[in-house]
């Protein structure tokens, strides 16, 4: 063991032929079959697609800072919210966290060479590109006014915009799901280094794993739900038309059997990165891992079966709200025992304040909150009163811009040595770290309140004595937006100009940085047999600190 | 990829990926068990819908049920059921080491089954209902007897079936690779995964029929005594 951690240490600080530099050109990148590269391509593609639904934001919060409404038409209000959620949704969050850090980690940390299919894998990121395009087209040539939900008859009989096309972009993005999750779920079955049981696997492939159950069972029938939709409103056929016999219900049913385990889709990945980050910087093994793992697991399970509380009040059966409602309160349970567990974790650790470990703790409390907001929503009276009102956007923002977002930077920032083998500068990471965090904050909490006061989401005006609170999260939303470029920026400026980082600049577990940063095309140049459980940061202390009391405790 | 020296050294269809051609054909086949259970849940969708309003409009639904020519929809039940045991005996002659011609032989006998499914399903059946005007959105004469239902019924055979036809497409494109390696004697008894693998596909498309043919044609009273 103990030379083990001795070779990571002296290893050279940084390869000459990596896979970054192994070819060069466009088309070395547009063609790669490489894990790593297509990592990046996403990365690169989301980020367009994170500014394009950031900018959408934004203007909607300077709207909504005066009561009639600062900017634009009702109509044009519409549209911008409309193309904020649906690019945040379905070309932002869904492949965030699986698409860039699972691409190009699965492989790395669980001792492969690649994932089973690369092929496969450049033609998922072909078919995304491919259905953004698409979805960008429709917002530019005159955007959406349906909202993300797409909900009819609205969509298919009286909206003028262009729906066919955005949904038919999401359509097409929905097959890139498809095919990432069928590629990480065989890889993970069957691309193991030996040694590397399923016990033994970092928890953010465990998270993972679950995340890719949910795309490979859940966005077909989105897919199929949308191109009923599509057919409805080209050929008014009648399927979602109440008029002629059709059930607008139905489509809700079928909408949201993708769309709430879609939110477990944006946060799972999130709570894969927590794990092992809260390990790395507290050097303590993860308390209670089967716990963790089995939570992802059942997270996906449970996922699946609490749709029916997006539709509360839509006139379901009283008997399924009833069910629907105490389902949804089971899924609480899965993820209170994930933040149990990190606080666990924590718990007489060595923590120490890095950035990404600012983004873990910032995830861990907003998580809390916006979990525990949700057990309102699930309770049925309570949801009557709060369905439709901002209460629903703070809640639901808590859990995917503070959940899921924070999880995505905390991930970017400790993970970017090994994806470009340089450090950021940790002094700006901080400080945006905390801009992020506070501006959130003050965006999202205000929200709460005006949904508790009754504001209704998705109105281009309001009652002048909401304007405090509109202004408030108006003002977070700038400092949020500020936070968000200043890392756009120190990264893409520490990819030619940051330190050296080495392989292992953490002194963090895991096979990923047990190889050079950045790592060679082929990853490993054995591929490394596992002879030890994950996160077994006491051997490491252990090993530099021999004198150090405690150490022996663990 | 394929420069890696280190795995010169093994058979024609390895990819540099793998360690072992065992590991690959797991790969292969848990790669298509899982598409096919995204399949499941693709078809599902609409066969949840189907059977919501079958339940709302069950009297309208056999009407249109009714319309279709049960005939043609058994024959190309029978048709696709023999396509399900020449692939299978395609994959058997490879497994067993069969001669390339035998191999090539049982997948064109594919090729001509689904293409015979696939010319019924035009010829006497859709282009029937175009001219009779029994699609919904296209060609659509409906009126007397047709209730809105009716028009329902009609969408989902239609939605249904040529979703499913549009499998079948794929599943010809498919066999024509598979023939093409076949004649450039890709497969051996050691790896003849793509044949397994695409088999596996060819039967899903088989079986979401023996699911539709009933759904849509059986509805309502087609049996003697009812």
């Amino acid at each position: 063991m103990s030379t083990a951690i001795a070779d990571i240490h002296d290893a050279p600080a940084e390869p000459a032929v990596n896979y970054l530099n192994a070819s060069y050109g466009i088309r070395s990148w547009l063609l790669t079959f490489d894990h790593k590269r297509i990592g990046l391509l996403y990365l690169a593609s989301i980020t367009v697609m994170f500014v394009v639904g950031g900018v959408a934001a934004t203007l909607m919060r300077l709207h909504l800072v005066e009561p009639q409404g600062a900017l634009f038409e009702p109509e044009t209000y519409n549209k911008m919210f409309s193309t904020h959620g649906i690019i945040m949704v379905f070309f932002f969050l869904v492949p965030s966290i699986p698409a860039t850090l699972g691409n190009f980690l699965i492989p790395l940390m669980i001792g492969a060479r690649d994932v089973a299919f690369p092929k496969l894998n450049l033609m998922s990121w072909y078919i995304f590109i491919t259905g953004a395009a698409l979805a960008l087209y429709g917002t530019i040539s005159g955007g959406v006014d349906t909202g993300w939900t797409f909900y009819p008859p609205f969509s298919s009989l009286y909206s003028g915009t262009h729906v066919v096309a955005v949904a038919l972009g999401i359509f097409i993005a929905g097959f890139s799901s498809i095919l990432t999750g069928l590629n990480f779920l065989v890889t993970i079955h069957k691309m193991r280094a030996p040694g590397m049981t399923w016990f033994r696997l970092p928890l953010f492939i465990w998270a993972l794993y679950a995340t890719s159950l949910i795309f490979v069972l859940g966005t077909p029938v989105i897919a199929i739900t949308l191109f009923l939709l599509g057919l409805e409103r080209l050929l008014h056929v009648g399927i979602f038309d109440p008029a002629v016999g059709g059930d607008p219900l139905l489509f809700q049913h079928l909408f949201w059997f993708y769309s709430h385990p879609a939110v477990y889709i944006m946060i799972l990945p999130g709570m894969g990165v927590i794990s092992e980050l809260v390990t790395a910087f507290s050097r303590k093994k993860i308390f209670g891992y089967s716990f963790v793992a089995f939570s992802s697991l059942s997270i996906a399970v449970i996922s699946f079966i609490v749709w029916g509380h997006h539709m509360f009040v839509t006139g379901q059966s009283v008997y399924a709200g009833l069910v629907f409602s105490v389902l949804s309160f089971l899924v609480a349970i899965p993820s209170a025992v994930k933040v149990f567990n990190w606080t666990a974790t924590l718990y007489r650790g060595s923590i120490s304040y890095e950035a990404p470990m600012l983004y873990a703790l910032g995830f861990i409390g907003l998580f809390t909150i916006g979990g525990l907001t949700g057990l309102f929503l699930a309770s049925l009276a309570t949801d009557v009163h709060l369905n439709g009102t901002y209460f629903i956007v703070a809640h639901f923002h808590y859990i995917m811009v503070g959940g899921a977002v924070m999880a995505y930077l905390g991930g970017i920032h400790f993970w970017w040595p090994k994806i470009s083998g340089r450090m950021y500068p940790d002094m700006w990471a901080r400080i945006s770290a905390a801009i992020i965090f506070l501006g959130f904050n003050l965006t999202f909490f205000p929200q709460f309140m005006l949904g508790y006061l009754g504001m209704p989401r998705r109105y281009a005006v309001y009652p002048a004595e909401f304007q405090v609170l509109n202004v408030l999260s108006s003002a977070g939303a700038s400092i949020l937006g500020i936070g968000y470029v200043i890392p756009i920026i120190y990264l893409a400026w520490s990819m030619r100009y940051g330190p050296v980082a080495g392989p292992n600049p953490w002194k963090a577990k895991g096979l990923e940085w047990t190889i050079p940063s950045p790592p060679p095309t082929e990853n490993f140049e054995e591929i490394p047999i596992v002879t030890e459980e994950a996160y077994n940061y006491p051997a490491i202390e252990a090993h530099d600190y021999p004198d150090a009391p405690g150490v022996a405790r663990v | 990829m394929s420069e890696l020296a280190v795995h010169s050294a093994h058979p024609p269809g390895f990819a540099h990926q793998f360690e072992t051609v065992e590991q690959q054909r797991e790969a292969g086949h848990l790669g298509m068990w899982i598409f096919l259970a995204t399949e499941i849940l693709f078809f599902g969708g609409m066969f949840t819908a189907y059977v919501v309003y079958r339940s709302l409009h069950l009297p309208s639904f056999i009407l249109g049920s009714h319309e279709l020519l049960v005939r043609f929809g058994a024959t190309n039940t029978a048709v696709l059921i023999c396509s399900s045991l020449t692939m299978a005996l395609a994959i058997r002659t490879a497994q067993t080491g069969g001669s390339k011609g035998t191999i090539i032989f049982w997948l064109l006998a594919t090729m001509v089954l689904g293409a015979a499914f696939l010319g019924i399903k035009l010829r006497y059946e859709w282009y029937r209902d175009w001219v009779e005007g029994l699609i919904p959105g296209v060609s659509w004469l409906g009126g007397g007897t047709h209730t809105p239902g009716v028009k329902m019924f009609m969408c989902f055979y239609f939605f249904m079936t040529g979703l499913h036809a549009l499998h079948m497409v794929v599943g010809l494109g498919i066999l024509t690779v598979l023939v093409i390696m076949t004649a450039r004697n890709r497969f051996s008894p050691e790896y003849y995964a793509p044949l397994e693998i695409s088999g596996l596909y060819w039967h899903f498309v088989d079986i979401v029929w023996i699911f539709l043919f009933p759904l849509l044609y059986l509805i309502g009273g087609r049996y003697p005594g009812s």
